[in-house]
């Protein structure tokens, strides 16, 4: 039986559908990232579980039950706000240990469980201090002590690294995961950072427009995306406009602008029909000399932009078409030169391939 | 295209000295950005500059003129926040226009430049749009032209992306990158991300505790940082504690573990020397390399983000380290429990002397 269960869960603003038609089961111990872009409806989702809104439509089951008319301290949930609200005239050991106290628990267990929970987020020798004196870091810890603390199975976590530092941030990613499976508790963590979802998450939905878009392991949502609007928002990619011009048994050949062809390993396309290829910027790759064969193409190096462990380049093709290919350095890394002449090549298995979008390619991914 | 000197800026905050000491010259049409962790003095640093705070110490320069007296209005800047201070009653050519309204330029004057700002953020149709009706990106592009209309040379932007979604901040980069550079100016940009400040910049500072630990090119402070700050704070590095066990013409030998030695290229150590070495977890292959150190371990875990696996390593002596590995299709191949050879090029280890208040403490983000 799953942890936490949505069946047909319906919430509405006015005119705006923050919620429409969600199903979403969550095992116990999981951890579940809701991933998406602003007002695609992730923090609904999570207060609706929470229990700070009561959905329009649809059941919410918590450990079997029905939960709807359930008030959130009943729920075994805890919600964290992004924006971590510490009491800012209690001290560090008072903040975490304020859900036992109100609780009832015995002095020792209150002792026990606190102290163990500091020294687990690495604050046990700040005890005293206040808020004000720790920095964001070390509040947003001071934070999820006191959510762990408050004895709750179910972490509901809004952009618990929102408010911190970037590479703050990426620090306490792996903290926070191990935090919440040494507990044996359940987390559903919202996000709108791709990569904090795909490194921190056991399963990730996608979210868009109230509506769940895709759901799967990190693994499968990027390596298998299922609409335009994932590649586009989980990885980032390529998009090319074309039309099929040829469907043969070991996939189809794409015709782009200026007659170009791509060679995409097929999805039961049929010829002449209108598509978009993705094809993600770390699978495309660069190299110099003659461009034979398929999916080899030349071009120029019109931009090179380092951005920190990768290299960008932005490859201008002789269609005109402007391909960027990611590349993590290495020990074998070459550089290339803005202006140099080079081949771009992707395999033809790393293309994926969608119908036309209904609203034009580019409001399909600027809808993000 | 101004430049811009500091010459031993102070600043303190009761006991907190927030600039300590600052030097510092930005080139004429350079694109500089700030970094480092909270409370390092970056934005004390570009308030500074502003005229939004005076110096208690030092002298600070724009364009050759001393202007540590001169109000923020005279110092011939735009200035751009985090959070974006436009004015939801007005539209978007009603703020674009603000500046020179209140500076008593006449219409005929004004119209003109507030047309060339709007094409340059390419925000013409929308002119008589309201705040509320535009997306966070294009509300603060609205303030960058906002504040360039009155021919400012040198654009401070503190955080300008910070409040936006991660996708639209990346897009953004590279438009205010081009802008700057289009329009010849000079930009001092202060980030918490480091990777915005690595591809849009001509220069990165990093700063900590109110000093500037290390300047330089975005790729040189990556791959060849010369203090070990930066080296963890500009992107992931390995550290292993070490001791120098021998030097060459080519470099010295570390001893990392019982009977593990790395060859290096660096040349500032003398033997016995207490070092921590740090190597970037892209730069460590794994399988057999003639030429590489080699370091055995197994594999403890595997992180998958997107097309990267991350592979923790534990070494002979229980220390850990990660190596970054590029995914084919299906996954690494590697698995937990997995005995694996890692290989580093001599080139691609960094040497530091061991800090006196140990690593952990050295290399602090709180």
């Amino acid at each position: 039986m799953p942890l936490i269960r949505l069946a047909n869960v319906s919430k509405r603003f006015g005119e705006i559908t923050a919620l429409d038609h969600i199903d979403l089961s969550i095992e116990d111990g999981e951890y579940v990232c809701v991933l998406g872009p602003t007002g695609a409806g992730k923090t609904t989702l999570l207060r609706t579980i929470a229990g700070l809104l009561e959905p329009d439509e649809g059941e919410i089951y918590i450990e079997g039950r029905l939960v709807n008319k359930v008030p959130p301290e009943e729920r075994s949930a805890v919600y964290m706000f992004q924006q971590f609200a510490l009491f800012p005239h209690m001290n560090v050991w008072d903040n975490v240990s304020f859900g036992p106290f109100i609780k009832n628990w015995d002095n020792d267990k209150v002792e026990r469980v606190t102290s163990e929970i500091l020294d687990m987020v690495r604050l046990g020798g700040r005890r005293d201090a206040l808020p004000s004196e720790l920095s964001g870091g070390m509040q947003q810890r001071v934070a999820l002590a006191r959510g762990i603390a408050s004895g709750a199975r179910i972490l509901l976590l809004d952009e618990p690294l929102g408010a911190l530092d970037a590479r703050l941030r990426v620090e306490l990613r792996s903290q926070l995961r191990r935090l919440v499976k040494d507990q044996g508790l359940t987390a559903v963590h919202v996000t709108h950072d791709q990569e904090e979802a795909l490194m921190i998450a056991d399963r990730v939905v996608v979210l868009r427009n109230g509506r769940i878009e895709q759901i799967g392991a990190p693994h499968e949502v990027y390596s298998k995306p299922q609409s335009i609007f994932v590649a586009s928002f989980v990885g980032g990619a390529n998009f090319i406009e074309g039309n099929v011009a040829k469907v043969e048994d070991s996939g189809s050949l794409v015709e782009v602008r200026g007659g170009l062809q791509i060679r995409v390993s097929g999805r039961g396309e049929t010829v002449g029909e209108r598509v978009v290829v993705a094809v993600r910027l770390e699978d495309v790759s660069v190299g110099s000399g003659e461009a034979v064969g398929s999916n080899n193409l030349s071009g120029r190096i019109e931009s090179a932009t380092f951005i920190g462990g990768s290299i960008e380049y932005a490859i201008r093709l002789e269609n005109d078409i402007i391909l960027t290919s990611k590349i993590m350095l290495s020990d074998a890394f070459k550089a290339y030169k803005t202006g140099e002449r080079v081949v771009v090549s992707f395999p033809p298995d790393r293309c994926y391939v969608f119908p036309y979008p209904k609203i034009g390619l580019l409001k399909e991914i600027e809808a993000i | 295209m101004p430049e811009v000197k500091l010459v031993n800026v102070t600043k303190r905050y009761g006991r907190i000295v927030a600039n300590d000491d600052i030097n510092l010259t930005i080139k004429d049409g350079e694109y500089v950005s700030v970094i480092g962790p909270s409370g390092c003095g970056k934005t004390t640093l570009i308030k500074n500059i502003a005229g939004i705070i005076r110096p208690d110490q030092g002298e600070i320069y724009i364009d050759g003129e001393l202007v540590n007296d001169l109000p923020i209005e005279d110092r011939g800047i735009g200035y751009v926040f985090q959070n974006i201070a436009l004015f939801p009653h007005m539209t978007v050519w009603g703020n674009i226009t603000y500046g020179p309204r209140v500076r008593g330029w006449s219409p005929e004057e004004t119209r003109p430049l507030a047309i060339e700002m709007l094409e340059m953020i390419k925000l013409s149709a929308r002119s008589d749009a309201y705040p509320s009706e535009l997306s966070g990106g294009t509300q603060q592009k609205t303030a960058v032209a906002r504040a360039l209309i009155s021919r400012a040379e040198l654009l401070l932007l503190d955080e300008p992306l910070g409040a936006l979604d991660i996708k639209v901040r990346g897009r953004l980069r590279y438009e205010l990158r081009r802008l700057v550079k289009d329009l010849r100016l000079t930009a001092l940009h202060v980030t918490h991300d480091q990777e915005e400040a690595m591809s849009i910049s001509d220069r990165v500072i990093v700063m900590k505790s109110g000093r500037i630990v290390e300047a330089g090119k975005p790729i040189d402070l990556y791959t060849r940082p010369n203090n070990i700050f930066t080296a963890n704070f500009v992107g992931e590095a390995n550290f292993l504690k070490g001791v120098v066990t021998q030097i060459s013409d080519e470099g010295c030998l570390v001893e990392v573990a019982d009977g593990l030695q790395l060859v290096t290229d660096s040349r500032n150590e003398t033997v016995g020397d207490l070092v921590a070495i740090a190597f970037r977890p892209e730069f460590a292959s794994i399988g057999d390399n003639e030429m590489s150190n080699k370091i055995t371990g197994n594999v403890v875990d595997v992180i998958y983000s997107g097309s990267i696996a991350r592979l923790k390593v534990e070494l002979v002596n229980g220390d850990l380290i990660v190596v970054k590995k590029v995914l084919g299709f299906s996954r690494t191949g590697f698995g937990v429990g997995d005995s694996i050879t890692v290989n580093i090029s001599p080139r691609n280890i960094l040497v530091y002397p061991y800090p006196k208040e140990g690593l952990y403490n050295e290399l602090a983000l709180d």
